[in-house]
């Protein structure tokens, strides 16, 4: 099996360092960049198939980033990485093409984990995402609602099972499903988190100074 | 008592402060609020004031210059104004009752004699409501720089009311210029008169010109230093708050630096701290569910040196039941903390019929049955403890996926009033 190509963007060099000697045993760590533009040409050359990326970068932020490869990498997936668990940052890279969100207190194991699931198309939701989706979509859907702006019962029940800590394989035991109608399960909700356009959502991030 | 002495002196201070001056309300207003902040200050009915405010006008217009001398003179009472949404009469409410005023002196003055078509009596009146509705105008951007100062989520109202301003202003504006005119034709002939329009507007043009640069660096200078002062303001705030808790703890750690463990604990608690400052939403831990959680949480990692990954969904104010769940999720964070491997996930969510809260580790799991009886932790303070309000609590344990402790609290029940 050929090993993941990966690209790393952090603006701390020690975190690099740390996950390249984390994971540099079992990824091709192709390039790495410290800020929005040095990444955005890092990963149009490079063409990875993953990229962690930081949320908060000098010269803008995990966004700008995503705006300048998407268009020109259809094949890259972004995985984003933040010290902050602040939703803003969930919202915002989440939205802007993200697969997924992990903090950067996550372990070793895990991250692979991540990192492998990201290459393979599917979300990464740590427990605080899922909260947080459970917050923003909270309260009795209104009539009118698109079906986009609510969770079905089955993706709220994966959400609150991810929220309880357990992972991909534990959920799928408790719900008695495979783990690839929980991985569909959980991109449905990413892809509503992408889309939705729910008053709530809205509110939620104005809230918090988003918009 | 020290304490009592204090809080009389508080007393003391805060109404040492308020009576000495009378202030125009900035709710319950007819016209510029002048009658009802006399009569606050005075202690009398707001109605009494009026009405001698109406029988002075009638003894030659005292009442009408009195009003407006009153109006130049109380200041304006913001401290109302910091909560933007305490009521405010309607624009129209306002508007009609100014129109029945004037229209209700105009009758009176009519019946005692005075002729309006002849002379400069009705271009006067014209212009004396254009001027009065630029005042109030005036008036609301104080009020309306006061609220948004107080609170962004006055932003909107500012907004619908500085539409409704520049109506304001501007059909003021028209009233004065159009009741001049006329005064100026009533007066003069249309010759004579359009001469000393222009005139008058030459030298206008005149003075704007000349004064422009000077007024545009006044008005620019004030938004600028207004804007210096919030920043210094936060600056101070955020310095006060990293002295008292980042440089106190970066001591600690240097005091510490051969104790890696309680390098690792201080910082955690630290970054725990500064996280909640910088990220969470104001909430107090004695008043609500997952502020309350969430001070456990941070107390359990300093003292069990484990990490916790709590996630809130919703949040409410405490009642007895729901604090002896937080108290119920304290004894399983412990458990988790100290038998569960030194990471536990919690999971806590709530809403108007239930509230639940998952306490889950990944340790070695262990038999409720084989627990002692006499072993207070589980039993005791976790299972008796729910069902004794109301709810329930499920112990689920095995050696592969360790411990979760699930607490559920229906609160349809028990609504406390």
């Amino acid at each position: 099996m050929t090993q993941l190509r990966l690209v790393l963007v952090d603006d701390h060099a020690m975190f690099r360092a740390g996950v390249r000697a984390e994971l540099g045993s079992d990824f091709d760590i192709v390039g790495e960049a410290a800020d929005v533009d040095e990444a955005i040409r890092v990963i149009r050359a490079t063409i990875p198939d993953v990229v962690l990326l930081d949320v908060h970068l000098p010269g803008g932020d995990a966004r700008a980033v995503l705006d300048g490869c998407l268009p020109h990498v259809p094949a890259t997936r972004f995985l984003a990485l933040s010290v902050s668990d602040a939703p803003d940052d969930v919202v915002a890279t989440v939205r802007g093409g993200a697969r997924g969100y992990v903090t950067k207190a996550i372990s070793g194991p895990e991250l692979r984990e991540a990192i492998q699931r990201t290459a393979d198309g599917d979300a990464v939701f740590s427990p605080r995402l899922a909260g947080f989706v459970l917050d923003a979509f909270a309260g009795g859907a209104a009539e009118h609602d698109d079906e986009i702006d609510r969770l079905t019962p089955r993706e709220r029940e994966v959400m609150r099972l991810i929220a309880r800590g357990y992972t991909y394989r534990e959920v799928a035991t408790e719900l008695v499903l495979s783990i690839k109608t929980v991985e569909t399960h959980v991109s449905a909700v990413l892809r509503k988190l992408q889309l939705s356009n729910r008053r709530e959502l809205a509110r939620w991030a104005s809230d918090r100074k988003l918009i | 008592m020290p304490r009592a002495a204090h809080s009389r002196e508080d007393e003391y201070v805060s109404t040492d402060v308020t009576t000495p001056r009378a202030t125009r309300p900035m709710t319950g207003r007819v016209v510029a609020g002048v009658a009802i902040g006399l009569a606050e200050h005075l202690h009398v009915p707001a109605w009494a004031v009026r009405v001698a405010f109406v029988v002075l006008t009638f003894a030659g217009g005292i009442g009408l210059v009195l009003y407006v001398a009153f109006w130049a003179a109380l200041p304006l009472n913001t401290q109302a104004a910091t909560d933007p949404t305490a009521a405010r009469s309607s624009d129209t409410t306002r508007l009609l009752s100014l129109i029945v005023i004037v229209v209700g002196i105009g009758l009176s003055l009519a019946a005692l004699g005075v002729d309006f078509a002849r002379g400069a009596v009705l271009p006067l009146l014209i212009a004396i409501v254009g001027a009065a509705l630029i005042w109030r105008q005036t008036d609301d951007e104080q009020r309306d720089t006061w609220s948004a100062a107080a609170s962004k989520a006055a932003q909107q109202t500012v907004d619908t009311s500085a539409a409704a301003g520049r109506w304001r202003i501007a059909v003021g504006i028209v009233l004065v210029v159009f009741a001049l005119v006329a005064l100026l034709l009533s007066q003069t002939g249309p010759a004579a008169a359009l001469q000393g329009l222009s005139a008058a507007l030459l030298i206008l043009g005149g003075v704007a010109l000349v004064t422009f640069p000077w007024i545009y660096r006044l008005l620019r200078e004030q938004s600028q230093q207004r804007r210096a002062l919030i920043r210094a303001e936060e600056r101070a705030d955020i310095a006060a708050h990293v002295h008292d808790s980042v440089l106190q703890t970066l001591t600690l750690i240097q005091r510490a630096s051969d104790d890696p463990q309680e390098v690792a604990r201080l910082a955690r608690t630290e970054e725990r701290a500064l996280r909640s400052w910088l990220y969470a939403p104001d909430g107090d831990p004695e008043r609500t569910f997952a502020a309350a959680l969430k001070r456990d949480a941070a107390d359990i990692e300093s003292s069990y040196d484990a990490t916790i990954e709590l996630v809130t969904v919703g949040d409410t104010d405490l009642d007895p039941a729901l604090s002896a769940l937080v108290a119920a999720a304290r004894e399983a964070m412990v458990n988790a903390a100290r038998h569960g491997g030194h990471e536990a996930s919690v999971y806590a969510e709530v809403d108007e019929h239930m509230a639940e809260v998952f306490i889950r580790d990944h340790g070695s799991g262990f038999d409720l049955e084989s627990i002692p009886a006499d072993r207070h932790g589980v039993r005791e303070s976790i299972i008796r403890r729910m069902e004794r309000n109301g709810g329930s609590a499920t112990v689920r344990s095995s050696p592969e996926t360790g411990t979760e402790i699930q607490l559920r609290l229906p609160r349809d029940s028990d609504v406390t009033p």
